[in-house]
């Protein structure tokens, strides 16, 4: 975030400014001073730190987002049986309690951090970050952060992630995405989960889903599977592997990979003043 | 409910400016905030004084400018409204638009109060 340069300013909220930025003096003596500057700024500050790690480690950050129950577990469970061998998978688990789905994804025989965040309903960089210390990144290819189970507050805050990966699973309704903008908005890649039930579910229909997903102006491709059949893994995994190809193609040329949705301030910044070299170095080991 | 999250972020940003300003009290802060930042203003303004409360900022007026969604239409280039859920080109119908407001999640301005310095002594 831009403390100083200006580049918050939009043409949204530049009738909000006066004369060179700094507001007159008011009557009763108070001043006002204008600031435009994201109101998560100390979060995405952490956030691009948490980025700047995995791209030294050359490891592609995935958070994984959706409501509870939608099988985001699962799908992880069946993505690492399938690139065993290929890809080395490790996970960040959110939960509100228990270490339940950090135990399931360790009996796959992969490195789980459980984050358990008592009452707060979503991850945010801070946390991601001190889960970080528990990882060796040099050892890992893909790194799963598996958000807590809610379509509202985790939408919100930046992590440091390469790419949003929302599930919607078809016992819920196709018009999720219509009704939880904000969230699916942010998908990079929305994948429709739980396909092997849509036999008996007469009410879902996931070219309606897809419809409302592109009613956001959203480009982000769209599969069905079920990680429980088998039915439509390949795809997601070919999205996977290519993924990490570009993470990598773009690290030779100094660039990295960030959410096509980045909050407002975050984006603009981004647009306006390419990668630089951070200036300081400090390893997690 | 992430609002209150938000509200102690807002906190360390105008504790850190009323530091850097030299304010003994924050009387009003101002935000911008649009439908796609998924922050909500009402909820916001519950747990701005839950947040505030004891801080350099306790008492302040909150101000909370909602923005309106706008969209650019990449096809034919007309700017019209749009609703969160639904930023479709208000005159062609594509969906390959871009935001040109809307996701706001600004701290715009803060009005302070200096502190006294006791007896006009100049600063050195």
């Amino acid at each position: 975030m831009c403390d100083t340069c200006g580049c918050n300013v939009t043409n949204g909220n530049r009738h909000l400014l006066e004369g060179d930025g700094r507001l007159a003096q008011t009557e009763s003596g108070r001043e006002a001073i204008a600031v435009l500057e994201g109101l998560l700024s100390e979060n995405d500050r952490l956030a691009a730190h948490n980025r700047e790690h995995f791209d030294r480690h050359g490891v592609l950050a995935l958070n994984l987002m959706s409501s509870p129950g939608s099988g985001k577990t699962r799908l992880l469970e069946e993505t690492i049986a399938a690139l065993s061998g290929e890809v080395r998978i490790a996970v960040v688990e959110g939960d509100l309690e228990t270490e339940n789905d950090a135990q399931r994804i360790r009996d796959k025989g992969v490195e789980a951090v459980q984050i358990t965040t008592g009452t707060a309903c979503h991850l945010d960089a801070h946390m991601v970050h001190d889960a970080l210390h528990a990882l060796d990144l040099d050892r890992i290819d893909v790194l799963f952060i598996e958000n807590v189970g809610n379509l509202v507050c985790p939408a919100s805050f930046d992590l440091g992630q390469h790419r949003n990966v929302t599930l919607l699973s078809v016992t819920e309704g196709d018009d999720k995405p219509a009704k939880y903008p904000v969230m699916f908005r942010a998908a990079d890649l929305m994948l429709i989960s739980k396909s092997d039930l849509l036999a008996v579910l007469d009410d879902f229909a996931p070219d309606k889903a897809q419809r409302h997903l592109r009613e956001l102006a959203s480009t982000a491709p769209v599969h069905t599977l079920s990680a429980r059949s088998g039915e439509g893994m390949p795809a997601w995994l070919d999205w996977l592997r290519a993924e990490f190809q570009a993470l990598g193609e773009r690290a030779t040329r100094g660039e990295t990979l960030r959410p096509a949705i980045q909050p407002d301030g975050m984006r603009l910044h981004a647009h306006q003043h390419p990668q630089v070299p951070h200036g300081h170095h400090h390893r997690h080991d | 409910m992430h609002e209150l999250a938000v509200c102690q972020g807002l906190m360390t940003q105008v504790g850190r400016l009323a530091v850097r300003e030299d304010a003994g009290r924050i009387t009003c802060i101002r935000l911008g905030i649009g439908p796609l930042s998924g922050v909500e203003p009402r909820l916001l303004a519950d747990a701005f004084p839950v947040a505030a409360a004891g801080s350099v900022a306790e008492g302040a007026e909150l101000v909370v400018e909602v923005q309106p969604v706008r969209v650019q239409c990449l096809t034919c280039g007309a700017q019209t409204e749009a609703s969160a859920n639904r930023l479709l080109c208000g005159s062609c119908g594509d969906y390959r638009t871009r935001l040109l407001s809307g996701d706001e999640l600004l701290l715009m301005s803060v009005e302070i109060e200096r502190r006294q310095r006791a007896g006009g002594v100049p600063d050195v």
